[in-house]
């Protein structure tokens, strides 16, 4: 697989940036010719990244966030949303459907919803050093319907 | 967003995109109504919605807890294919009414 293209977006974990950085990362993927539904299907899977590290990855001060979208000569997307903050204690059970620390009308699906969205996502994480997420989609696009 | 209530009945006009940033004034604003009307029914209708992620889903299940507790039912509506199929992923069908 070679790379084709690719964008690193950083901006500070404020909330007003989860649309900013959802929608930079679909006029990115443009190039890919991607349908209306797997461009939905990015976007969404982007943005529950994105809050993830707005909402958990600094509790008590604003950090920054880290979007980097790679593009490969075979049509798939990556797109690692990496953050420096307090990091994921037990990554299995935060993955689990409806499992939240958060309160405040948050569902507990921010995984799930970018596990069924993707066709892979991993999970990294450390304690006290951050977390990475990365999405991996292949775009079967416009040309193949 | 526009709310309008009639009779027993308060319906919440959601529309754009609706995402963790966006879902708190939506909050704020429809649970001042809620719990100042106090109606037997509660309406949700996503029609104008053009974008939602798992905030969306976060936002029912709020309010039909507020709701329930001022003993008025919720049920959502104008929902697109994908956007129920985020709500399904809550198990939300049990408790809320999909129109």
């Amino acid at each position: 697989m070679k790379k084709r293209n690719e964008v690193k977006i950083v901006f500070p974990s404020r909330s007003v940036n989860e649309g900013f950085s959802r929608a930079a990362v679909a006029a990115f993927v443009a190039v890919c010719d991607p349908t209306v539904e797997e461009l939905s299907d990015i976007k969404t899977a982007v943005s529950e990244a994105v809050t993830n590290a707005v909402v958990h990855a600094y509790p008590d001060r604003e950090g920054s966030v880290t979007v980097t979208v790679t593009v490969y000569d075979t049509n798939v997307v990556k797109i690692r949303v990496r953050d420096k903050g307090v990091g994921i204690e037990d990554v299995q059970k935060a993955r689990e459907a409806l499992f939240t620390t958060a309160g405040d009308d948050r569902s507990g699906l921010g995984f799930t919803v970018m596990e069924s969205f993707s066709d892979k996502l991993q999970v990294r994480s450390k304690p006290g050093k951050g977390t990475a997420v990365t999405i991996t989609k292949r775009i079967t696009g416009k040309r193949a319907g | 967003m526009q709310i309008v209530s009639e009779n027993e009945t308060l319906t919440v006009y959601l529309s754009g995109e609706i995402d963790h940033h966006s879902a708190k004034p939506l909050r704020e604003k429809t649970d001042q109504v809620l719990l100042l009307k106090s109606p037997a029914l509660l309406v949700l209708d996503f029609s104008g919605v053009s974008f939602m992620d798992s905030s969306g889903v976060g936002f029912v299940m709020g309010r039909y807890k507020k709701a329930a507790s001022i003993h008025c039912k919720t049920a959502v509506t104008g929902l697109k294919a994908r956007d129920r199929k985020i709500m399904a992923l809550s198990g939300l069908e049990r408790l809320v009414e999909f129109r």
